[in-house]
């Protein structure tokens, strides 16, 4: 397709020339993927085509002449992960579908759209409808789908590479598989951000022919430094305090600043510490996902309307609207992975051909190292990524529910259909039928349910037993499983929402306590039901809510930068003064870490000996690792008492010394021992309440729920329990442990880790190692309940007893 | 498994660590809330199809109690099924049990809400309720001083989630005992005005008594 006059027109009269990536896309026969950074006409390049299409269209038939389109099918689906997004996008639309006449309806529908709207675009759909991959899982499932999407002609789907992250792609690419069941010859075109393997994010996107992959002019190289600071960075912890002071000065100098730091609790904690500097009262927000939707939209309209010079963000604003004032991105703390880096960095490119600004801030010295790691990724363009695992099973489960919803169907024709879509090629035919057998029977050993069967097979179709467990289905579709929340709102009546803390930090609270949430320090008075009343309370010491949920570890890629970068002396003049004297120091006192070798330690401090493991595994696989030591040097007696992980290193503490810790880092003992270790613990349950829900084992919202009581719902873990206990080889209990395994254990990095070191060195020292040292301050200290701890309980009582003068009194 | 011994009007009493109650003195063992049959209930209308194991899961636990103490007269403090159509769809190996569970004793089904009558060819006999001495034993308090179930006690115990018996001047609450029942905190409302003041008992491999945490109630 080449762009018609009237569209011609209507970019000159904009000042604009199309982009050759624009074009490129208008150009494509089947499916495409635009690579392209924020900016870059990406929306528009993803819609052109449809417009150009109903444009033609739409002369031929005369169905714009009277302004009424025809009733029937939707011509365009735009698909997003956020639903403000797709407002925002709507409201884009409406401009050139405005000036070019077209005449179109244009509408989105998410889980903010009202019921008479809904039941509206069931009959009577729009040519462009903008959704989110949940929606359209739900509108797939009603009876009227063949029906809603039989004409749909294009789909476009933006910010794919974030959908490709989580289980809501695979939802979305199992959609997408229905949807070219049910309209074959549609083209789909995929919107991505720069990410280290096109190709990969292209199949996961195919289906039968390849997919074309347009990458544009990724525009100048961004201007990337770390931050200067006149007060050194802290050896360990810190949230980037010390750089307030010149932080608050870039704000200053640029336009609108987007300030990202890692975790919920760090950007409270540097939102306040911001302002309390603040003297010249820069306007700055504060944006993340435990924040009250009011607030985030709050702050979100007054970015969008140039009211405030800076945001202090988590990943909450990774995606979203692009600010074209946004002309600063500060990343405080190290970015762990080099690809969100870069993405972070395009959100500052608020003209497309001029270099986005960004600078770094270490919050710690081993961070600086990181952090330079980081920089030299960027600018050589080396992005870092793991490659994606197959399609779980959870979100197929669920999937095959939703489909019974719509219709009955044949199990040949939704295999076929299923393996269709990117993530589930490689799905067997026994993995398929054992998601089907779930769904139907519930996939137990004992069979109980024949009478009660969720689908049973009449005249060669699978359908649903009972027509009315549809609308639970429905009610729960989606691969979004949070953790337990309580609200926290102002007392008094309309007391305005702030946002949400986790339930199990709210059980720690009592009335009186202060915490801090949305940069205000506020007293909890009372706890009812599902809700935390609080009162301003700007003159006490809050405790800090804790976000728990798996902790970005530092990537494979930079791990191994780092590595490179420590153990190369000749490079180390790239680091500050006080980074390379502490290195220096290192290398005369121990060793170097280097790439091939795994370096530990082991030296006396404070009364124990302690173990340092510079594994370089990140910090859920060095935990994991730490799990596993802990319990071997149980056994041999050597009583350990904690240990504790970062991203770099292992650090235990126990009574006795480990000399020699080849035999346990023997990596048959080690899965043996992490084979055990799981069956129990507490990650495994998580995972199991995460997968039980998106199979649908557990639905957790039912019709007329009352939220007060929660009688009816009980614990996933009993659930956990039973399966183990009577049903070993159910399928819940396998995605579990595939996925646990994956997670926040990470073992396939601990493989890693003794995969690339094919050199081991321990040194014996006589007291901590410069390289060590940092370790001894980090937080985070796992404690370990064993034999050592006896012992040291009853080394403090003779000790007690012989103050005392009453040693040797049996 | 080691209990909780107390004093209540009289009756010298053990609160288990699995949920049971236990009267040495009389040998009487009451468990509440043992919901049989739930999931069957559940797929019959509908919902997800839960692991079909509750039944055995939770007469294993009452068969360890029986083995270790050796009742007279066990207890079923109401909803003892999770309904009717449950109680007469009971899996035979779970019926099976029940009748092994039963010889040598007597077996009392008080009458639930969920459960208000009782199937014939079940063993034990029903029942609206029973008397200890003066304490009154029924499925939801009443007139106190009662010993009673429904509601399902539960607290938060460093940072888990535990079944509770709740100790107060009048009213003795039992945890349920039953697999998959659910849990209504110790600090609700309805609790509170029961036992305002006294212990919470909290279940595990040992009974833990605990001071009831009133938080932040108006």
């Amino acid at each position: 397709m080449i762009l018609p006059p009237e569209f011609l027109d209507w970019f000159a009269r904009q000042g604009w020339r199309p982009h050759p990536h624009q074009l490129a896309l208008l150009a494509a026969t089947g499916d495409s993927l635009l690579i392209a950074p924020t900016g870059g006409g990406k929306t528009l390049a993803g819609f052109l085509p449809s417009l150009v299409e109903l444009a033609q269209v739409g002369r031929s038939h005369g169905y714009l002449e009277n302004g009424e389109s025809a009733k029937g099918s939707v011509h365009t689906l735009y698909v997003s992960p956020l639903k403000a997004l797709t407002a925002d996008i709507g409201r884009n639309l409406a401009r050139p579908v405005a000036e070019l006449g077209l005449g179109l309806r244009v509408e989105d529908r998410t889980g903010d759209t009202g019921q008479s709207q809904r039941r509206r675009q069931r009959v009577d759909p729009p040519e462009i409808l903008l959704t989110t991959p949940e929606s359209l899982a739900l509108m797939l499932s009603y009876p009227e789908a063949p029906a809603i999407f039989g004409g749909l002609r294009r789909v476009v789907l933006d910010e794919l590479h974030a959908l490709a992250e989580s289980k809501r792609g695979d939802q979305l690419m199992l959609g997408l598989a229905r949807l070219r069941a049910l309209a074959p010859g549609l083209r789909v075109t995929g919107l991505s951000a720069t990410v280290e393997d096109p190709q990969a994010l292209a199949g996961f996107m195919a289906a039968a022919r390849p997919v074309t992959v347009v990458e544009a002019d990724p525009g100048p190289d961004p201007d990337i430094a770390m931050l200067p600071t006149a007060r050194p960075a802290p050896w360990s912890g810190g949230g980037g305090h010390h750089a307030i002071p010149e932080v608050l000065a870039a704000v200053k100098a640029a336009r609108t600043t987007i300030i990202f730091i890692n975790t919920r609790a760090q950007a409270e904690l540097f939102f306040q510490a911001l302002w309390a500097a603040n003297d010249e009262n820069l306007p700055i927000g504060l944006h993340h996902g435990s924040l009250a939707r009011e607030s985030r939209a709050r702050v979100e309209a007054a970015m969008a309307a140039g009211q405030l010079r800076a945001v202090v963000a988590t990943g909450s604003l990774d995606l979203g609207i692009d600010w074209g004032a946004v002309d600063l991105v500060i990343q405080v703390g190290a970015p762990k992975n080099v690809k969100r880096l870069v993405q972070r960095i395009g959100r500052a490119n608020h003209r497309y051909n001029a270099p986005s600004k960004a600078r770094i801030v270490p919050a710690n010295r081993f961070e600086q190292i990181e952090c330079l790691a980081a920089l030299e990724a960027v600018r050589e363009r080396d992005l870092d990524g793991d490659p994606r695992g197959p399609g779980p099973l959870d979100v197929l489960c669920q999937h095959i529910l939703l489909t019974a919803c719509a219709a009955p169907f044949d199990a040949d024709a939704l295999y076929a259909e299923i393996v269709s879509a990117g993530p589930y090629r490689g799905l067997s035919r026994a993995d398929f039928d054992a998601c089907l057998d779930f769904a139907a029977t519930g996939g137990y050993a004992l069979r109980a349910y024949d009478r009660w069967q969720r689908l049973m097979l009449r005249g060669g179709l699978w359908q649903l037993r009972d027509a009315r467990a549809a609308k639970l289905l429905r009610m729960n579709v989606g691969t979004i499983v949070e953790a337990e929340m309580m609200k926290v709102r102002l007392r008094g009546r309309g007391g305005a929402p702030l946002g949400e803390v986790e339930e199990v930090f709210a059980a720690s609270l009592t009335p009186g306590d202060s915490f801090l949430i949305g940069g205000r320090v506020v007293r909890m008075d009372a706890m009812r039901e599902m809700v935390i009343e609080v009162t301003p309370d700007p003159t006490h010491q809050p405790k800090i809510a804790v976000y728990s949920g798996v902790k970005l570890a530092m990537s494979t890629q930079l791990a191994h930068r780092v590595l490179a970068l420590i153990g190369d002396p000749s490079r180390h003049d790239a680091l500050p003064a006080q980074v390379r004297d502490w290195l220096g120091l290192q290398a005369e006192v121990s060793a170097l870490p280097e790439p091939g070798l795994l370096l530990s330690e082991s030296f006396p401090h404070a009364g124990l000996w302690h173990f340092a493991l510079y594994g370089f595994a990140g910090r859920n696989a060095l935990q994991t690792l730490g799990l596993l030591l802990t319990r071997e040097m149980e056994e041999e007696g050597l009583g350990p008492l904690g240990f504790l992980s970062t991203d770099y290193a292992l650090l235990v503490w126990s009574l006795d010394a480990l000399r020699d810790p080849a035999p346990l880092l023997d990596r048959a003992r080690l899965r043996a021992g992490l084979g055990d270790w799981l069956a129990g613990n507490a990650v495994m349950k998580r995972s199991f309440r995460n997968v039980a829900t998106i199979a649908g084992l557990i639905q957790r919202n039912m019709p007329g729920q009352r939220k007060s009581g929660r009688q009816a719902t009980f614990s996933s873990d009993i659930l956990y329990d039973t399966l183990r206990k009577y049903d070993p080889g159910h399928l819940m209990l396998r995605i579990t442990a595939d996925e646990a395994g994956r997670g926040l254990v990470d073992f396939g990095r601990i493989e890693e880790m003794l995969d690339r070191s094919s050199r081991r060195e321990h040194r014996m020292l006589d007291r901590v190692s410069p390289l060590a040292a940092p370790l001894l301050l980090e937080m985070g200290r796992v404690p370990i309940r064993g034999e050592g701890r006896e012992r040291l309980a009853q080394i403090e009582a003779e000790a007690l007893m012989a103050e005392a003068g009453l040693e040797g009194i049996a | 498994m080691s209990g909780y011994g107390f004093d209540f009007h009289g009756l010298r009493l053990e609160a288990r660590g699995s949920g049971a109650l236990w009267w040495a003195a009389g040998g009487w063992l009451v468990v509440a809330d043992l919901h049989l049959g739930k999931s069957e209930r559940m797929a019959r209308r509908g919902g997800p199809l839960l692991p079909p194991y509750e039944g055995l899961a939770t007469l294993e636990r009452l068969e360890a109690e029986i083995a270790a103490l050796d009742p007279r007269v066990v207890v079923s403090l109401g909803d003892g099924f999770d309904d009717l159509a449950a109680a007469e769809a009971l899996e035979p190996r779970v019926a099976a049990a029940l009748a092994r569970l039963a010889q040598g004793r007597d077996w009392i089904w008080v009458a639930g809400n969920h459960d208000p009558g009782m199937p014939v060819d079940l063993p034990g006999r029903a029942s609206d309720g029973a008397m200890l001495g003066r304490v009154a034993l029924r499925h939801q308090a009443g007139q106190g001083p009662d010993i009673s179930g429904h509601f399902h006690p539960v607290l938060r115990l460093a940072g888990e989630r535990r079944r509770a018996f709740l100790l107060g001047r009048d009213h003795l609450l039992l945890p349920a005992f039953g697999a998959y029942t659910g849990g209504l905190s110790q600090d609700d409302p309805a609790l509170a005005a029961l036992v305002p003041q006294g212990l919470a008992i909290a279940c595990g491999p040992r009974a833990i008594a605990l001071p009831l945490l009133r938080r932040g109630r108006r």
